[in-house]
């Protein structure tokens, strides 16, 4: 049960991602984002974590891709004109390194797979009041300190979009 | 006071600075100058740099849970951070206009990117590093393009953006890696579980992700790309204080992970470090030889210097630290030096652009041009200046480790990068032609004679009396407390040559 509801959403979520890619219009792939993060959410509630499942589903797929069409839908953004944009560095180094680089780490995760340990799907692996512990207690001061980073975000974004006053 | 709260006192003083600035700009009347929050920013930061003096009075130790660590190295570093972000204000005030637009979120952002720079050299988890390295980060993005009219000063932040926002990526899926390894993310705690982890290949990809993200930020090769044109595109003032102050934090981090964490995977970064480190210094100098806007020329140079510092790394030994960090402090004074001048002479909005633009500098600005004359001589290294130091220490140190060719392929990219330097400098003390656009020499303004006098004199002491600032280099290193234990069983030779060193000392 557990595996083929893990192989249905971990399909669609690769899915998703390549559609997102391939895809012409900013909106569809946003639609795909969509996609790729519930079926994320999925495969985390899967390994026992509901808290990060529900905050992947509230914060990505809720906030953020609401953020995300909102901005496409303001921005009226059309279809992209595929013939300019492709770089020829990127096709001669980038799509090499990437497959060079998923390489090289299947070749270290699957030679390291015997000391790896091993987990059944459905297993409680964590739960929201250790997660709480460390992110309250443990990790206070990171947590508090991301405040100035968005604190900066906002900043930078309102000084760069900001119309001029004259 | 609360003993914890002085652990992380300079980071606190500082936010509370750029929350006033962000808080006083809005109501201040629209018409009236933002200049006066230039000089709260300089007094927060000056506030900020005694407490970071302070510090260093207190016993080593950690706050909240082992997250911070306060003691010689971070207090080294705290202190070259406040010092560069408070010479970078006083050359912003003096290159600015008073109507300039953003003029308090530039400040603001300024102090922002201090607060990031600083905690990056005091924590000691992993996840704080990398929040402290995105606000360095990203305050550096927005202010590159702060110069919104130019195309250039857009173009500047959106490649410094994405580029920035990979090698992050990088940066995360090493801690991810490491953390899969070890299973923590204490720095100090990561050297004792290391040993006895059942996947050290995961450990090592792990350290390797986490290079490729900081040697990003650094500027080191293959990862420089970005560089020349986030240079040209930011405001000159802002480029100085890029150039060096989070990347001495960037260098601060490295060296705390690599040489704490890591000791005993030396013979795996080593060569890494040893490749990219020739490779700056060979890109560098080479790709500034062809340059001939000055900012770009520039740009190419911190990316050569970048690859002296990694010379620095590759000796896994005290002396590498120290050269290291003595390094940034040489580095660092030299570079903010010259971008207050170019700052001054071209104005916030690139004046001057090209070698020749500078043409007979030196006869209608006596000091702007001795000053920059002066920087560029310690760039080239020559002795009574701090750069020749700077230079010295580090491949001294690569020489006593035993690393002969690296030395001299960084001794032969200083003859290179000689070439270039000259040329700025035989451009400035030329006879003008006619109609050059060097005419409009601004008046030199209080805040500039004070960061030109800083610059200068720390460049100066460097060169003639390095002591003090090489006893602190040395104090910081000492508190890697590096043996050597675990890697020269590996490296049997390297025993050798250390034990001599230390004899010889």
């Amino acid at each position: 049960m557990y595996v083929v509801l893990f192989f249905i959403f971990a399909a669609l979520c690769v899915a998703g991602a390549l559609n997102l890619l391939l895809q012409r219009h900013p909106i569809n792939s946003a639609l795909s984002l969509i996609v790729v993060m519930v079926s994320l959410a999925v495969l985390y509630l899967l390994l026992g974590a509901e808290f990060l499942a529900a905050a992947q589903v509230i914060v990505y797929s809720g906030a953020i891709m609401v953020l995300f069409t909102f901005v496409i839908m303001l921005l009226n953004a059309g279809e992209e004109d595929r013939a300019k944009s492709t770089s020829r560095v990127a096709s001669a180094a980038g799509f090499p390194g990437v497959v060079a680089l998923v390489c090289l780490l299947s070749y270290v995760y699957l030679s390291e797979k015997v000391h790896l340990g091993t987990t059944a799907l459905g297993d409680q692996l964590v739960s929201t009041s250790a997660l709480a512990r460390v992110l309250f207690r443990d990790l206070l001061l990171p947590f508090e300190v991301t405040s100035v980073l968005i604190l900066i975000a906002i900043l930078g974004a309102v000084a760069l979009a900001r119309k001029e006053q004259n | 006071m609360n003993p914890q709260l002085l652990r992380i006192l300079p980071e606190v003083i500082l936010t509370v600075t750029g929350v006033l600035i962000m808080l006083i700009d809005p109501i201040m009347p629209r018409a009236a100058t933002r200049k006066s929050m230039g000089w709260l920013a300089v007094l927060g930061t000056l506030l900020a740099l005694f407490a970071s003096i302070q510090q260093l009075h207190l016993a080593p130790g950690t706050a909240y849970f082992n997250t911070v660590q306060t003691d010689a190295f971070s207090g080294f570093f705290h202190i070259l951070i406040a010092g560069i972000v408070l010479t970078s204000l006083l050359v912003t005030l003096d290159t600015v206009t008073n109507d300039q637009e953003n003029l308090g979120e530039l400040f603001a952002l300024t102090i922002f990117g201090a607060v990031g720079s600083m905690l990056m050299t005091s924590a000691v988890e992993l996840l704080l590093i990398f929040i402290a390295l995105e606000i360095s980060s990203i305050s550096s993005y927005i202010l590159a393009g702060f110069r919104r009219h130019s195309a250039k000063g857009p173009e500047s932040s959106i490649k410094y953006f994405l580029l920035g926002s990979f090698a992050t990526a990088f940066f995360l899926y090493g801690i991810a890696l490491v953390f899969g390894a070890t299973g923590t993310t204490r720095i100090g705690l990561i050297a004792a579980q290391l040993p006895g982890s059942t996947t050290p290949l995961i450990a090592t990809l792990g350290v390797g992700m986490i290079l490729i993200g900081l040697g990003f930020k650094v500027s080191a090769a293959p990862f420089h790309v970005w560089t020349p044109d986030t240079y040209e595109g930011a405001p000159s003032p802002i480029v100085g204080m890029m150039s060096t102050a989070p990347k001495a934090a960037a260098f601060a981090v490295l060296l705390r992970i690599l040489f704490v964490s890591f000791p005993t995977l030396y013979a795996h970064w080593q060569p890494l470090v040893w490749w990219m480190a020739v490779l700056s210094m060979t890109i560098g100098n080479l790709g500034a030889l062809k340059q001939r806007n000055v900012k770009r020329m520039l740009a190419y140079s911190s990316i050569a210097n970048a690859g002296y510092l990694l010379v620095g790394f590759t000796a896994l030994s005290t002396d590498g630290v120290a050269a290291a960090a003595f390094y940034t402090v040489t580095y660092a004074a030299m570079n903010v030096g010259i971008f207050a001048v170019i700052s001054h002479v071209g104005g916030y909005e690139d004046r001057l652009t090209t070698v020749q633009d500078y043409r007979g500098l030196g006869y209608r600005s006596p000091l702007m041009g001795g000053a920059m004359a002066f920087f560029l001589i310690s760039l080239i290294g020559i002795p009574f200046t701090g750069g020749f130091f700077g230079k010295f220490y580090v491949f001294a140190a690569a020489l006593h480790s035993g690393l002969v060719w690296l030395a001299i392929i960084g001794l032969i990219n200083s003859g290179v990068a000689a070439f270039y330097y000259l040329r700025l400098l035989a451009a400035i003390y030329s006879k003008p032609s006619e109609n050059m656009p060097l005419e409009q020499m601004p008046r030199i303004q209080i805040s500039m004679l004070f960061a030109l006098l800083l610059t200068v004199v720390s460049t100066l002491m460097l060169g003639i009396m390095p002591g003090r600032v090489l006893s602190a280099a040395r104090a910081a290193s000492l508190t890697f407390g590096i043996q050597g234990s675990s890697m020269t069983t590996a490296h049997p030779p390297m025993l050798d040559v250390e034990t001599k060193a230390t004899v010889v000392q």
